[in-house]
């Protein structure tokens, strides 16, 4: 199975679920976003799953997991494009996304994790660029 | 849901992750056919992978059988998870909300069942687990 | 059935056929007055008459038998006409056995029509009727669904009232399948618009109970996993009285007392949110 692709855009990694993952690739992302978020000094984390057609118990628990892990790097995570067919189905089973961010769409979204840049301490006190990862 | 005969069974070995993506697609594929609603057919979908995780998991591997219903109108789909692993000894625990044996959020049985129309679960300690579940057209 | 035989029963049908078909259709004529010609009647006789023959041919003798399988495509059509075209259960069932009264002139005759053959005619008849009501109640049943599924579509419309605001104004009493529908297509409409803000205005229920306000709990969660926010606006006294009384939980779910209430606080909203970009 191959690995989900990450982008970096800025200081926003992108990562766009087009496939149905195996609980393998799923944790196999979890990870290599960890280690993406580390490498570049990522303030934002962007997971389009506008391409899932079901989100489970066990894709739920790896997005609140990627949030968590982001968090502790002092990265923010926006989930977008979650159909409403899943949705609807994630609350009747009762799963939640903890700490999660959503958007509707990938333009909403980074316009979510534009903000934190531009206002992060460093760049509103020394000028510096925000995108120097 | 014994009162209606499946018109044709498709059987799936659940002994990898892939079997369960591939459980996954089997069942979508027949609740499209089946005319179940885009919810319903999520519904459907997400317990089936929720079960079939089940399977692999706590079962050791077992297998899925998958049929389509009729009943008058409405059409449906039935999806049948079975295993030889350890069973369940107290089904109730095992059926509340946030209780898991594995590391899971334990919402696997209890959570597959709101999402079905039917659902039956027939397991023992010892004896193996067979859970089966089914959702209709409207 | 012992002694019966299919052959014979074809045949006595044939040689009486006219005298049956009379009787038949007088019967129904005077059941019918006004509901349908005595031509169509007469032609739908024909029909279902060539059918029970041509079955009997084949060696039906029950109405599940394969031989038949035309007369019950030709009844069941029949039947369905007959729903929607507005019979009663009673106008429609008549039709079929009435052909009785055909029979009974069989008893009257001196050309030996036997008991056994008789009687195999008369059960014969009582499954058609039988099956023809059936059909009836199902086509029914199909024509109240379908109808359902229309006045459903009708009742729910989700309207833009700005940029990125949609709302839906719900009329008339909710129920689980009803709310259902306007879940979906509120959240269809949130991805298809690129709206941001949901407004659920519920001035037009008259009462709201423990399933109904359950879903609309329901769709705001879900609206906030898709990224966006929903207000419920129009709640009544008396339904304000409801949910704290059932104990509902609505928890940190916003809500308007009125529609503009609620625009206003999407549109302030929608303006932090663009501001706070620069």
């Amino acid at each position: 199975m191959d690995a989900v692709p990450i982008l970096k855009l800025g200081s926003t990694l992108l990562v766009s679920i087009q496939v149905d993952l195996q609980d393998q690739t799923a944790l196999q992302l979890q990870e290599d976003l960890a280690e993406r978020i580390t490498q570049t000094g990522a303030r934002g984390v962007l997971i389009d799953i506008s391409g899932l057609e079901i989100v489970d118990s066990f894709i739920g628990r790896m997005l609140s997991s990627i949030a968590g892990i982001s968090r502790v790097l002092d990265a923010t995570t926006v989930v977008v494009g979650m159909r409403p067919a899943v949705a609807i189905t994630m609350v009747e089973l009762g799963l939640q996304l903890d700490g999660v961010k959503t958007a509707l769409d990938v333009e909403k979204g980074l316009r979510m994790l534009r903000p934190a840049d531009t206002t992060s301490p460093e760049a509103l006190l020394l000028g510096l660029d925000a995108d120097r990862a | 849901m014994t009162a209606v005969e499946p018109d044709a069974a498709q059987r799936l070995a659940i002994a990898t992750d892939g079997d369960v993506v591939r459980v996954r697609q089997a069942v979508r594929a027949l609740a499209q056919g089946a005319r179940l609603s885009l919810v319903d057919q999520t519904k459907l979908v997400t317990a089936a992978s929720e079960l079939a995780r089940n399977t692999l998991i706590y079962g050791g591997g077992g297998e899925a059988v998958l049929s389509e219903l009729t009943n008058g109108r409405r059409t449906g789909v039935r999806v049948e998870f079975r295993d030889d692993g350890p069973g369940i000894g107290d089904l109730d625990q095992a059926m509340t909300d946030g209780w898991t044996s594995g590391n899971g959020l334990g919402l696997g049985l209890s959570g597959a069942r709101r999402l079905v129309e039917q659902f039956e679960i027939d397991t023992a300690p010892g004896a193996g687990t067979r859970v089966t579940i089914a959702s209709w057209s409207r | 059935m012992p002694g019966a035989d299919a052959a014979r029963l074809a045949e006595i049908l044939e040689s009486r056929r006219a005298d049956i078909s009379a009787a038949w259709l007088d019967a129904v004529i005077t059941e019918l007055r006004g509901r349908t010609t005595r031509s169509e009647a007469e032609r739908e006789q024909g029909e279902i008459l060539d059918a029970l023959v041509g079955g009997l041919r084949h060696g039906g003798l029950r109405l599940t038998d394969p031989a038949f399988d035309g007369l019950r495509g030709l009844l069941a059509d029949l039947s369905a006409t007959r729903a929607r075209l507005g019979f009663t259960p009673r106008e429609t069932a008549v039709g079929v056995f009435a052909l009785k009264e055909g029979l009974y002139t069989l008893a009257a005759d001196e050309q030996g029509t036997g008991l056994v053959e008789l009687m195999s005619l008369v059960r014969l008849v009582d499954d058609l009727g039988l099956f023809t009501f059936e059909s009836f109640a199902a086509a029914r049943e199909a024509i109240i669904a379908e109808q359902a599924e229309q006045l459903l579509e009708l009742s729910t419309p989700v309207v833009k009232l700005w940029e990125g605001v949609v709302a839906v104004p719900l009329v008339g009493t909710l129920d689980s399948a009803r709310t259902q529908v306007v879940m979906e297509k509120l959240l269809q409409t949130l991805v298809d618009t690129g709206s941001e803000h949901a407004i659920i205005d519920i001035t037009g229920v008259p009462a709201v109970d423990t399933q109904v306000a359950q879903h609309l709990l329901k769709t705001v969660v879900a609206a906030r996993l898709m990224g966006a926010e929903c207000t419920i606006s129009g709640i009544r006294p008396q339904i304000a009285q409801t949910i704290v009384a059932l104990g509902i939980e609505f928890g940190d779910i916003s809500t308007k007392a009125t529609l503009a209430d609620a625009l206003v606080a999407a549109l302030r909203a929608n303006g932090t949110a663009k501001s706070a970009i620069g």
